[in-house]
């Protein structure tokens, strides 16, 4: 199965805890207590997020520290970003037929 | 121009993307300009691409049946279908990539679009929400328009060009 950013951020719990984790390195544990679901479900978000390199693991003594890959969070900016640009130029496109037929009109 | 509002977002709560744009003209040359196919057609596509309607009939459970051509003679077709229509104020269509014969790409995301019109002193307002299934379904989307993107980049290099000889 084919893991990417998109699928990261797809999922409400995982997208939580991106959003936590990009405050500072926490662990496993740590993360688990912010929501009501399992210490395995959140294994497994954490496992997803990290098969798409979008967290990144630290060991400290015995704990595991997961922390964000702000650099990855880019990528959706840039995805983002090349639609928008259609939209952009599709829009001016008829900006500039709308006010050829207003001067027709006229 | 550049006063007018243009807003871009994603939302990946709903998977959606929301557009919202105001141009400097009435309504009802808005509305025309996306329920007329001689006139969709001329704006429709981003430049070099041409927007080719085959069929449309405007009404509800009817669609537009048209292809993107490319410079070179390359088409990629596709097919929106009315779901809703409320003369000059919204519009609901179902969109769907397809082949040369109006068959439907099912491997490729059929997105719900909501197209909104408003006028405000002259100024109309549309707002478009496109929700599709999946996050990925929009980047596939994407992937589909990055032909398009990256063309129109070389576009306004070669706008850009001229000027900077002078």
């Amino acid at each position: 199965m084919r893991r990417d950013i998109f699928q990261a951020i797809a999922d409400p719990t995982r997208r939580a805890i991106i959003v936590l984790i990009a405050l500072q390195a926490m662990t496993p544990n740590a993360i688990a207590e912010n929501f009501n679901t399992t210490r395995q479900a959140v294994s497994k978000h954490l496992r997803i997020l990290t098969e798409c390199e979008l967290v990144k693991q630290e060991q400290k003594g015995r704990k595991i520290y997961y922390s964000l890959e702000i650099d990855k969070m880019k990528e959706i900016d840039k995805w983002i970003e090349q639609f928008r640009k259609i939209w952009e130029t599709r829009f001016n496109q008829l900006d500039n037929l709308l006010s050829t037929i207003k001067k027709n009109k006229r | 121009m550049n006063n007018l509002l243009f807003d871009f977002t994603v939302d990946e709560s709903t998977n959606s993307i929301l557009i919202t744009r105001e141009f400097d003209a009435e309504l009802s040359l808005v509305w025309d300009a996306f329920t007329k196919q001689e006139i969709l057609d001329q704006w429709w596509a981003p430049k070099p691409l041409v927007s080719k309607t085959k069929v449309m009939n405007f009404e509800v459970g009817g669609r537009r049946f048209y292809a993107m051509v490319w410079p070179e003679g390359q088409e990629y077709w596709g097919v929106e279908k009315y779901t809703l229509i409320d003369p000059q104020t919204n519009i609901k269509l179902l969109a769907s990539f397809t082949d040369k014969d109006e068959n439907i790409n099912a491997e490729l995301p059929t997105s719900e679009w909501e197209l909104n019109f408003s006028e405000q002193n002259g100024i109309t307002k549309l707002s478009i929400v496109i929700k599709n299934k999946t996050l990925t379904d929009i980047e596939t989307i994407i992937q589909m328009g990055f032909k398009e993107g990256f063309t129109m980049t070389l576009n306004e290099l070669e706008n850009l060009l001229p000027t900077l000889n002078k």
